[in-house]
């Protein structure tokens, strides 16, 4: 009679349909192998630091200042930490009631979301209110409390693009609901087409979904595309019209690789945009510690800013997040030194600005290395990385190669990525694992390897690819665009 | 312009809010399977009902994600022990700043969450000293950081680093947690407990809750999946059932009798939820208990397993209080330590143990560290818990880094050894004795009975209200033991949590107060508390 409680066919249908490819087949094959002994590249996960990328000098001083505040009263301290990082320190613990090992307040310390508010306020020039950002262990929480705040039943629906960083696929899963996809367009450098989007919604609303919000990844995950102003009004007048919440998944703003595009928050826009429209449509925007050129995805930092969101819903979502008691305090102090870096005069101004501006141009760089590589294969077309950190080929897959992958009882784009893995140490993350246009396969990977190590990478795979193609190759049958 | 009607309709929203909550709060945590329920309720239901037709300031109910298009699930949850009467403090706070003289007391003590470095705690020196240097880990390569820091503070903080792949704290980690981390933790546990741990079944979170949320969330499909829990009970566990949809069986712990735990209770419990259809999934037991303080006997915790591994239930075992136990008379056992001394391996029971860097003597709340121990699981059930801690990438590494030392703390003959276990006593000394002069204060009030709080950090008085007490706060459509709570932070600026948060024997009443305010505020809250108390039964007196 025991363990009945908890069988694998009891357990709740949610978890069980939920997939998260990140840390899925590929994850654990690589890892496997590298117990074994094989070297193995990560490119899996957009983990910065795990690839070698450094973390920025001066917050790491502020925060090991603040782990160890007794260190603020030795007189000796001056000579390992510079001037500036020990006001910081002595700035933030006075934010805090008790330092880094006391909840602060569920949404956040307030101190901490003033900045973070004066930051968007200069940002994108419109007035940002500290009560309604609410600061949480990375934004990947946020965006769950939001979802859970949103879906009620198997009947709501949440707007999605395909590709899509599959988070949202697995919470809409785990929370019940319903994910409509609605498909970017790859030979439109990933553009985002207002007609595929009605045509989207019109077909759930058919099916008997009430569409309830919009997901926008902006700079895109995997696909890296920035989304123009134009782009932007469209879909903020696309949720107006249809009533959709519009979740601005930001994450990505300090990556931009092109200068066509910069980065635009869905917040300005819509302030641009004016009345009625900039107080009809619900706004939730998300941001992180994680990206960016600070790459502290360990931390576990982000936040989310309200708009347009009614008082009492706020309280709700509040209420919610009081049952966590609190996000983690370093985390916090993380992102107030992210929205306030060092400003000029300051002592650590110069060593961070060097940091900084080394990591992004290098980013740039990488993005049009590995951009070009791709290209440069057999049956492989790659769309420029415009921003993010991901490169997401598409794989012309031969049709002998798809029925060897279906003997093999795998996804044609999985059956590739272990290949891949094996022959070269290179961990990705299959197509299949953002959703795709049936047919067309995928690979997402990194742009995060040490620039010095990207030639041999690229040379790695493309002598892979190749030797792949010509394995698998005929010259008909290629898989369709 | 905005912000003025924001908090316009914020204040409007507050007072229906207040009462709506108030008699909601007062329903929700009336179990289903308890006894009948008192007259005062029907009165209140009504109340309720007119309530929610008062949301006038919620005339946004053209946009789509209003109040009534929220998850039902979220506006059912509750969570007291941040809710109503921690926001009528912080108001209060606020005006202190500007109006001293309008209040008989000159600062808000909050006494309502289990906060310590708050209220004056201090840190364990040896636990900061490496966690700084795990985050600024160029420190180790400064010739003046041994000037600074205790050289078992430099080992440990090398001996983590080169556990963690190029040295990156900074790096989504294992979404268990660092493999070396969860080394050390099992060997912690097996030093506890005597018995075996296997690093591949602990999780890593970002403190114990969201590890009990992943419990939940793989136990409960429905409402037709329930859990034990005990009244009272810490109200995370309330919430994150109704979260996840499921359904709470309580199982009323004795006040009598040191609020104990009768198997023949949980049984009778067990069986009527079954009779009504319910599939109980798991027992949750907090030990050392939260509100209640009781620390379980090894024999109670014994007919426990049993009673889990005879009616199939997983074991969910709330063990964060471990390191508080204030009375010679009892200890702390895990249950994994009990489980195996039965002879119960991994084929007999699941149980999930859970444990946190937030209270104990280290109370690192802040840090958001802690684990769960995962045994007696089938691996494709193992994979599925795998699978949903992946999906946020992996906790906080620093936290994962506290973890791993408040399980492996400074040992006889390291330098940081004397230090830390005078740290470590003075605080845990303390605690006793501030649990134990709170105890008696509140036993020397009229109409009070207090059990002691033989281990956590909470005290929770049962509070006799007079009849007109009770009617008083019925006219003032609040529950009378928020009422009584209430008066007291404004006479007081004491917060404490009424005892309808945590869930009680309907028509007795109980406020939960933590025991962590310094020393030295000690007697000033004993005397503002009794004060209050005498003047509150002479007005109510019957």
């Amino acid at each position: 009679m025991s363990l009945k409680a908890l069988d694998y066919e009891s357990l709740n249908e949610n978890v069980k349909n939920c997939q998260y490819a990140v840390r899925g087949e590929l994850y654990l094959r690589a890892s496997e192998l590298q117990k074994e002994g094989k070297k193995i590249i990560f490119t899996n996960v957009g983990n910065p630091h795990a690839l070698g990328q450094k973390p920025l000098t001066f917050p790491r001083q502020v925060v090991a200042l603040c782990q160890a505040p007794f260190l603020l009263d030795n007189p000796n301290i001056g000579m390992i930490f510079p001037a500036d990082a020990i006001a910081r320190a002595k700035h933030y613990l006075s934010l805090t009631s008790g330092g880094l090992g006391a909840y602060s307040d569920s949404r956040g310390l307030p101190g901490v979301r003033k900045e973070v508010a004066e930051f968007i306020e200069r940002r994108d020039g419109y007035p940002s209110d500290p009560e309604l950002i609410f600061l949480t262990d990375g934004a990947s929480k946020g965006v769950m409390q939001i979802l859970n705040c949103i879906i009620r039943n198997q009947k709501d629906g949440i707007l999605v693009p395909v590709p899509q960083y599959p988070l949202y696929s697995a919470t809409i899963s785990l929370l019940g609901g319903t994910l409509v996809p609605y498909y970017l367009e790859e030979t439109d450098n990933w553009g985002l087409d207002v007609n595929n989007l009605r045509q989207s919604v019109a077909q759930a609303r058919s099916q008997g979904i009430t569409v309830r919000a919009m997901v926008i990844i902006n700079p895109g995950n995997p696909t890296g595309q920035c989304l123009s102003e134009a782009n932007l009004r469209e879909i903020l007048r696309f949720c107006c019209d249809e009533r959709l919440v519009l979740l601005g998944d930001e994450v990505y703003q300090q990556n931009i690789y092109q200068d066509e595009r910069p980065f635009i928050s869905s917040k300005k826009v819509l302030m641009d945009m004016g009345t009625p429209i900039s107080k009809e449509v619900q706004l939730i925007s998300f941001h992180t510690v994680s990206k960016g050129y600070w790459g502290e995805c360990g931390q576990r930092g982000g936040y989310f800013e309200m708009t347009n969101i009614p008082p009492r819903t706020v309280e709700e979502i509040y209420k919610v997040a009081s049952i966590a008691l609190s996000p983690n305090v370093s985390a916090q102090i993380f992102m107030g030194l992210m929205v306030s870096p060092p400003k000029p005069g300051d002592i650590s101004y110069d060593q961070f600005v060097r940091e900084s501006k080394g990591i992004l141009e290098s980013l740039r760089r990488r993005a049009r290395i590995m951009t070009d590589g791709f290209n440069s294969c057999k049956n492989v077309v790659c769309n420029f990385t415009e921003g993010a950190m991901y490169s997401f080929p598409q794989i012309k897959l031969p049709s002998k190669a798809i029925q060897a992958a279906k003997q093999a009882g795998k996804v044609p784009d999985v059956f590739y990525c272990l290949k891949l893995l094996e022959a070269t140490g290179i961990s990705t993350v299959p197509g299949s694992g953002f959703g795709q246009k049936e047919g067309v396969f995928h690979l997402r990977t990194t742009i995060l390897p040490a620039e010095e190590e990207m030639p041999e990478i690229m040379d790695s795979f493309k002598k892979f690819n190749d030797e792949f193609m010509s394995q698998y190759g005929d010259n008909f049958g290629y898989s369709r665009m | 312009m905005r912000r003025f009607l924001i908090s316009q309709a914020k204040t409007l929203a507050d007072q229906i809010r207040r009462q709506h909550h108030t008699s909601r709060r007062f329903l929700s945590l009336l179990p289903s399977l308890s006894p009948p329920v008192p007259s005062p309720l029907l009165s209140l239901s009504r109340f309720l009902s007119s309530a929610s037709n008062m949301s006038a300031s919620d005339s946004t109910s053209s946009l789509p994600v209003t109040l009534d298009s929220i998850n039902p699930k979220v506006l059912k949850c509750e969570y007291a022990v941040r809710g109503e009467i921690v926001n009528i403090a912080q108001k209060l706070q606020e005006d202190l700043k500007t109006n001293k003289d309008a209040y008989p007391f000159d600062e808000i003590i909050y006494c309502n969450i289990g906060n310590p470095q708050s209220l004056g705690q201090l840190p364990i020196k040896f636990f900061r000293e490496v966690l700084a240097l795990c985050d600024h880990t160029s420190l180790l390569d400064e010739s003046e950081t041994h000037a600074l820091f205790s050289t078992d503070s430099i080992d440990r903080a090398w001996k983590i680093l080169d556990q963690i792949p190029g040295r990156a704290t900074g790096a989504y980690s294992h979404s268990q947690g660092i493999k070396g981390l969860r080394d050390t933790i099992a060997a912690g546990i097996e030093a506890r407990d005597g018995y075996p741990a296997d690093p591949n079944d602990i999780f890593l979170t970002d403190g114990a809750s969201p590890a009990v949320h992943m419990m939940m969330q793989l136990l409960l499909s429905s409402e037709k999946d329930g859990i034990l829990c005990p009244i009272p009970q810490y109200p995370l566990y309330s919430a994150s059932i109704a979260l996840h949809g499921g359904s709470l069986v309580p199982y009323y712990l004795d006040e009598a009798t040191g609020w104990g735990l009768e198997i023949s209770d949980l049984k009778k419990q067990l069986e009527e939820a079954r009779s009504k259809g319910i599939t109980v999934r798991a027992l949750v037991v907090i030990n050392p208990g939260n509100p209640t303080g009781q620390v379980l006997a090894e024999e109670n915790q014994r007919d426990i397993v049993k009673f889990c591994k005879q009616e199939g239930l997983v074991l969910l075992a709330d063990e964060v209080y471990q390191e508080n136990v204030y009375v010679p008379d009892k200890k702390f056992h895990s249950f994994k330590k009990v489980a195996r001394s039965l002879e119960y391996g991994e084929k007999d029971i699941a149980l999930v143990s859970f444990q946190s860097v937030s209270k104990g003597y280290y109370g690192e709340c802040g840090k958001r560290g802690g684990y769960m121990e995962v045994t007696g699981f089938t691996s494709d059930v193992r994979e599925q818990i795998y699978k949903v801690a992946s999906v946020n990438l992996c906790s906080n590494i620093s936290g994962q880094v506290l973890a791993s030392l408040v399980m492996s703390p400074p040992k006889p003959g390291d330098d940081s050894y004397d230090s830390y276990m005078v740290e470590r006593d003075g605080i845990l000394s303390s605690m006793a004795k501030r649990a134990k002069t709170l105890e008696d204060a509140l036993n020397n009030l009229e109409g009070v009975t207090c059990n002691r709080a033989e281990g956590a950090m909470y005290l929770f008085p049962r509070v006799n209200l007079p009849r007109k007490a009770i009617e008083a706060a019925e006219a003032a459509k609040t529950a009378p033991d928020a009422f009584y709570c209430k008066r007291l932070l404004n006479a007081t600026g004491i917060v404490v949590v009424p005892g309808s948060g945590f869930g009680q024997v309907p028509g007795t009443w109980h406020f939960r107060c933590t025991i962590l305010p310094q020393e030295d505020k000690i007697p000033a809250i004993v005397n503002r508390l009794t004060d209050f108390h005498k003047s509150f039964m002479d007005e109510f007196r019957d």
